[in-house]
């Protein structure tokens, strides 16, 4: 379901343009707001259970009669969310309050804005623009300035190191990400999300799906250092060093609370989604089924986008519990000395086999 | 264009802090992420322990001995008890020397569990912290059954110890020490040979053999740095030399001797020498009534002692000065933490932020203890 039928569908949408659009994005935002809460629920809770689960511990656990944390801590998640909600909104008196104010919003819109161009199966997309990988790339950065703006306005000298170090490492990691993106783009010869899961229809041999990972050597390389630059842009460990609780406190957040505190959570496993289901959209083939010609159709589809996508956010949670952490300098030069010679490389590498193979 | 001129920025690390192992402040200049100054500031924890001991008779010093280095109350009695024991010039019987060595080298592994696990913590590796704090439980556990204490023990008296050891009390360390050896293995695996972890704290705060000395570094920190320096072997007490055990040193495996990554490393080997002790003097032990050399009433002769130990920490050492009345005229304490604290200044400068809390965390300092 587009943008577009559903203004359609809207009976009095011939007479005012203007309001069946505002209407018709209004449900869109609704809809991905409840999934983005829906999905964080579930993450927190996965969270919490795989890192119990590999670090020899229970985690939350419901026992004895009352209202604890349910049947294996199911409702763990929810009161999280509900102590996050009641407790005391605090701003430091002498933090700049406009900015502070404004910094969780600005890091959420720029990872809620991205959910628009995320293909959920055939027919599951808010708007297949035309530029639609592009524009995730583009709207994904958005939440550098909302860290910075945490940083700076909360007057906390842990805060600015935290708001310095995350844009430097957005900032860096996010030119090999575009750039192994670039490859994908080279083979499928179009920026629509759906068009590149279309381009990756059909079989290798009759066996193998035809995954723009399997395509080639050099797209394989660019799935890894398209997924480590994702990890990095999400500050996740082993590159969380904005937020590195032993060395900054909580980094640009350390002066948040409560329900703002919540959104630069939320923002967090919202752009840890993002990055999968991209790496997922590019890479391994969206919601197409791994067998090809079989487990076909739109609830299939949604079964698979969301598998691999979840797949790749269970792999996030894995490096944080079992990875320490980079230094600032090691994860720069990670960046410009490693990651980007061999992106570069790699678009060279990929022009070169469609010239001799496609 | 002209020249940017920045003013260093003062920023205190602390006292309240994850990183900084208690109440301990740190007075940092930076300038960005490079920290050129470092001023540790101390006494948040002061609760005047050598002053409270001058109140009290010599039994009562042994809590508050406890309470100096918390993570490792058994060789603070320990330290204790042998300093006091040689101002009488009493022997205590053969079973209580053999305990002693059991308790305090098992304490020894608690306390080196803690230290590594915070460390990987100050890196940032979680999930090794939480195995070595599962297996650290396994020694309270130990102890709490050993004396009914979990943290502060007030086991080691002088002259003897406070209960036997219990029925079947030395299978139970045996069968600890038989699940204990692999998981250093596991922590190997997760955390020591790291890609991240290496290349985190090799070559990063360096401390050279000479610098330690001069500013009297001691225990795992000066071994670190390739200095055989170890009181159980070196100016023995007790009963250490019966036993056969190594003192690793920092050999600089995967960068300078002397980092951070030697430090972590000899603590790890030491825990398979501790592991050697144990065995050996559980095999040992022989039976006996440890109440037997209890005095009655403490009362030392004129005169002075110094007598050092081994602790986890370095050389703890107990000046003791009595003029035969039931309580000390003046004890002091030489802390090994307090003088590995105070290098911090020397090998920290110069380093980046993330690399100071390393340094830091790889000095295993207690604020219990410095502050005293």
């Amino acid at each position: 379901m587009t943008i577009d039928q559903l203004i359609n569908w809207i009976p009095f949408g011939a007479d005012w343009p203007a309001t069946t659009f505002f209407i018709a994005v209004l449900v869109c935002a609704l809809i991905i707001f409840i999934f983005i809460a829906a999905y964080a629920l579930t993450a927190i809770y996965g969270e919490v259970k795989i890192s119990s689960f590999m670090q020899d511990k229970v985690g939350p656990m419901g026992q004895g009669v009352g209202f604890h944390t349910g049947k294996f801590g199911l409702l763990q998640p929810v009161a999280d969310a509900l102590k996050l909600l009641l407790k005391e909104d605090i701003i430091p008196a002498l933090a700049d309050k406009k900015l502070f104010i404004m910094a969780p919003f600005v890091v959420f819109i720029g990872a809620f804005i991205s959910f628009a161009a995320l293909p959920f199966n055939q027919h599951t997309i808010v708007a297949d623009l035309n530029i639609g990988i592009f524009y995730i790339l583009a709207v994904g950065s958005l939440s550098v300035i909302g860290i910075i703006l945490a940083g700076w306005g909360s007057n906390n000298k842990w805060s600015l190191y935290g708001g310095m170090r995350s844009a430097a490492q957005i900032v860096s990691y996010e030119i090999p990400a575009g750039l192994s993106i670039v490859t994908v783009i080279m083979l499928t010869g179009t920026l629509s999300m759906q068009g590149i899961i279309e381009f990756q229809t059909g079989t290798i041999w009759g066996i193998f799906p035809n995954w723009i990972i399997f395509n080639n050597p050099f797209s394989f390389i660019a799935f890894f250092l398209f997924f480590i630059s994702g990890v990095a842009e999400c500050n996740r460990t082993p590159f969380d060093i904005p937020e590195a609780e032993s060395e900054l406190v909580a980094g640009a957040f350390t002066e948040y609370s409560g329900l703002r505190y919540a959104f630069f959570f939320l923002s967090e496993y919202a752009e840890m989604f993002v990055v999968s289901a991209v790496a997922t959209t590019a890479f391994l083939g969206g919601w197409l089924s791994p067998v090809s010609g079989y487990f076909e159709g739109p609830v299939w589809g949604l079964f698979w986008f969301m598998g691999k996508s979840l797949f790749l956010v269970f792999v996030m949670l894995w490096f944080r519990w079992t990875f320490p952490r980079l230094r600032v300098d090691q994860l720069m030069s990670v960046c410009w000395k490693v990651f980007l010679p061999f992106t570069l490389v790699n678009i060279f590498g990929v022009a070169i086999w469609s010239l001799i193979v496609g | 264009m002209g020249v940017v001129h920045g003013d260093l920025m003062t920023l205190n690390i602390g006292p309240q802090h994850p990183s900084t192992h208690g109440v301990l402040r740190l007075r940092v200049k930076t300038d960005g992420e490079i920290i050129s100054e470092v001023e540790p500031v101390i006494g948040y924890l002061h609760r005047c322990f050598e002053k409270h001991c001058e109140n009290v008779t010599y039994e009562q010093v042994i809590p508050y001995t406890d309470r100096c280095d918390y993570i490792a109350a058994m060789n603070n009695n320990f330290g204790y008890a042998v300093a006091v024991e040689e101002l009488m010039d009493l022997h205590v019987p053969d079973r209580v020397e053999h305990i002693r060595v059991i308790v305090s080298e098992l304490n020894r592994l608690a306390s080196h569990l803690l230290a590594l696990g915070t460390f990987g913590l100050d890196v940032g590796a979680f999930t090794p912290f939480l195995y070595m704090f599962r297996d650290r439980e396994r020694i309270l556990d130990l102890f709490e059954v050993l004396c009914g204490a979990r943290l502060l023990y007030n086991y080691i008296w002088v002259g003897g110890l406070s209960h036997d050891f219990p029925k079947g009390f030395e299978e139970k360390i045996i069968d600890f020490l038989d699940y204990f050896e692999p998981q250093l293995d596991e922590y190997n695996g997760i955390l020591t040979y790291n890609k991240i972890f290496i290349e985190r704290t090799a070559d990063v705060g360096v401390l050279p053999a000479e610098v330690a000395i001069s500013y009297g570094v001691t225990g795992p920190n000066l071994r670190g740095s390739g200095v055989k320096w170890d009181l159980r072997k070196d100016d023995t007490y007790s009963i250490y030399e019966q036993f056969d055990f190594n003192i690793p040193v920092g050999t600089g495996t995967v960068g300078t001797v002397g980092d951070c990554w030697d430090r972590y490393y000899v603590r790890m080997l030491e825990m398979t020498e501790s592991i050697k002790i144990i065995r050996q003097a559980v095999k040992a032990l022989p039976s006996g009534d440890v109440h037997q050399a209890l005095p009655k009433k403490i009362r030392p002769p004129k005169g002075s002692v110094y007598k050092r130990t081994e602790s986890p920490r370095g050389d703890l050492g107990y000046y003791i000065e009595s003029d035969g009345s039931p309580v000390p005229y003046r004890l002091k304490m030489r802390s090994p933490a307090f003088t590995a604290l105070s290098v911090m200044g020397e090998i920290a400068s110069g380093w980046m932020m993330s690399d100071v809390l390393a340094i830091l965390g790889s000095l295993d300092i207690v604020l219990g203890e410095i502050d005293r």
